[in-house]
């Protein structure tokens, strides 16, 4: 069996991973085993790679040629290409279009559950719960319950105007 | 003056921590990876940016009351042979150990919490316990990062939870994983179709230094893959929950073992005991290996309780970096081999020939 990398050497390294419902095969000679990082077990995920290689797929879809850079730290998709990983903070800003399906298929969610900063908490509570009002209020404007729109909506902007002196960014 | 040997705990001593179910978990860790908002992930930051983050994270983290009696040094301080112990300890990664200027690490006395500056992200940090005792190092580490937090300003976004370096970790950013020692199941060749369906879980399988799937001395680390849409404690809960069954399946391959192979492990047990006693050349790989079949003997009662701590003490000052710390000479692979094998010769000297009839086991 060739090297799947070189295509010249024979394949001593086998990788099988299973994403989802989908049977990923690897089959790499030692060296290009190696150069994709995976000498290194202890850190290394074979997911890491895998999703990493379907990641710059994903991107590029996105981008549809278009080369995008992060404006923070000049990150772009051809150095996400190479690593598998993200220049800065912002750069999930920056590439969140092509990012979301490539989160669909590696992680539980799309959205973040669990532990927040405690500074955050407050204004992700209210991020919630503006969003549950947004909903009533759409559909109190579409019942014309315009007593109830009135009061969600001064509701909605009492939380939304505290919320950015508590963001910290 | 830092001295890292004079700090970490001696291999003797290490045998002594237990911790529940620890003849099957050799331990428990889990780790959150945290980064500092508006600054560039390690792999791309800039030779300055890193040692800027290295200078407000280091102090940071010494100043926590966990790390009161810590060791804490940058990498490029470090000689190359000292990265490689802490790899051996698990204490810091592979990839972690490859770096240099601006990286670091902080390390506590008792090496239950151990932080890596600039490893993949700003912060890895990692709560480390003897045993099976996930929901206790999650716990640590969970109070570790809330008072870390009020020193540092995490990258966070309310849709994407914490942001890391790579897509993989994002969210939670948390990975919970235990080492396990599972002779048994590989003997009982039960250990494929149990990979196959803890990965159907959304669960990684690795070796200890894992080729392939293949672990070096039956010992396999089982983590969660996926940090993004739910939260820490439903993740640890699965880990336990599938980590419960492994032991179980563990137990139930050693006792089907005895029952109806009794020859067969007796067999690989008795020659591996054979080779590592009279061995004048063996490589880590097959020292690791056939001590794993020494400390199954072990739990099998064919050697007594009290070698335990031998044979876990040797399974570690075997492997390459620990053997070549005891001897001055810088020594090629071939010396290291010659050498491990008059240190186990040695060392074994004192243990008896495995009994041939296992302590309340039913060998034929």
């Amino acid at each position: 069996m060739q090297c799947c990398v070189c295509k010249e050497k024979p394949a001593t390294v086998h990788l099988t991973q299973i994403v989802g419902e989908k049977m990923q095969k690897l089959d790499m000679c030692e060296e290009c085993a190696k150069s994709k990082g995976l000498n290194d077990p202890t850190s290394f995920a074979m997911a890491d790679l895998m999703l990493g290689l379907g990641a710059s797929q994903e991107i590029d879809a996105a981008a549809a040629g278009v080369q995008l850079k992060c404006p923070r730290c000049g990150f772009s998709q051809a150095d996400f290409k190479k690593s598998g990983r993200l220049g800065c903070p912002e750069c999930y800003k920056t590439f969140a279009e092509g990012l979301s399906g490539l989160l669909k298929s590696m992680h539980k969610g799309i959205r973040h559950i669990g532990k927040s900063p405690e500074s955050m908490r407050k204004t992700r509570d209210s991020a919630d719960r503006i969003k549950t009002l947004q909903t009533k209020l759409d559909k109190a404007i579409a019942s014309e319950d315009y007593e109830l729109c009135a009061k969600l909506s001064t509701e909605i902007k009492s939380l939304s105007g505290a919320a950015p002196s508590k963001v910290t960014r | 003056m830092n001295d890292l040997h004079s700090f970490l705990i001696s291999p003797a001593e290490a045998t002594q921590q237990h911790g529940p179910h620890d003849r099957i978990v050799m331990s428990s860790r889990v780790r959150l990876a945290r980064n500092l908002r508006g600054l560039a992930f390690p792999g791309w930051a800039k030779k300055n940016e890193r040692v800027k983050v290295l200078e407000t994270v280091m102090p940071a983290v010494v100043s926590m009351p966990e790390m009161s009696d810590s060791f804490s040094e940058q990498m490029d301080n470090l000689a190359p042979a000292d990265k490689q112990i802490l790899v051996e300890r698990h204490l810091i990664s592979r990839e972690h150990a490859a770096k240099s200027v601006g990286s670091g690490l902080v390390l506590n006395r008792e090496e239950s919490f151990c932080v890596m500056i600039n490893e993949e992200d700003h912060l890895r940090m990692q709560a480390l316990r003897p045993g099976f005792q996930l929901r206790e190092a999650w716990t640590a580490i969970d109070r570790f990062d809330s008072s870390l937090e009020k020193k540092l300003d995490f990258a966070f976004d309310q849709e994407l939870g914490y942001l890391t370096a790579c897509p993989t970790n994002l969210g939670t950013g948390i990975r919970v994983s235990a080492m396990l020692h599972l002779p048994g199941c590989v003997l009982d060749e039960q250990i494929n179709p149990i990979i196959q369906s803890v990965n159907k879980l959304g669960l990684a399988v690795r070796g200890l230094y894992g080729e392939g799937t293949e672990a070096l001395g039956n010992v396999f680390q089982v983590s969660n893959q996926m940090t993004l849409g739910e939260s820490e404690t439903v993740i640890v809960e699965r880990l336990e929950k599938v980590l419960a069954q492994i032991i179980e399946h563990e137990q139930n391959a050693r006792e089907r073992l005895l029952e109806k192979k009794a020859k067969i492990v007796l067999n690989h047990i008795g020659r591996a005991y054979g080779i590592l006693a009279n061995a004048h050349s063996i490589s880590s790989k097959e020292t690791m290996n056939l001590l794993s079949l020494l400390r199954l003997g072990v739990d099998m009662g064919l050697f007594p309780n009290t070698q335990r701590t031998l044979v876990d003490e040797l399974f570690l000052v075997t492997q390459p970096a620990h053997l070549q710390r005891q001897v001055s000479d810088k020594l090629t692979a071939e010396e290291r081999d010659l050498i491990r094998a008059d240190m186990v010769r040695e060392r074994l000297k004192s243990v008896a020939r495995p009994v041939t009839k296992p302590n309340g086991g039913k060998a034929n």
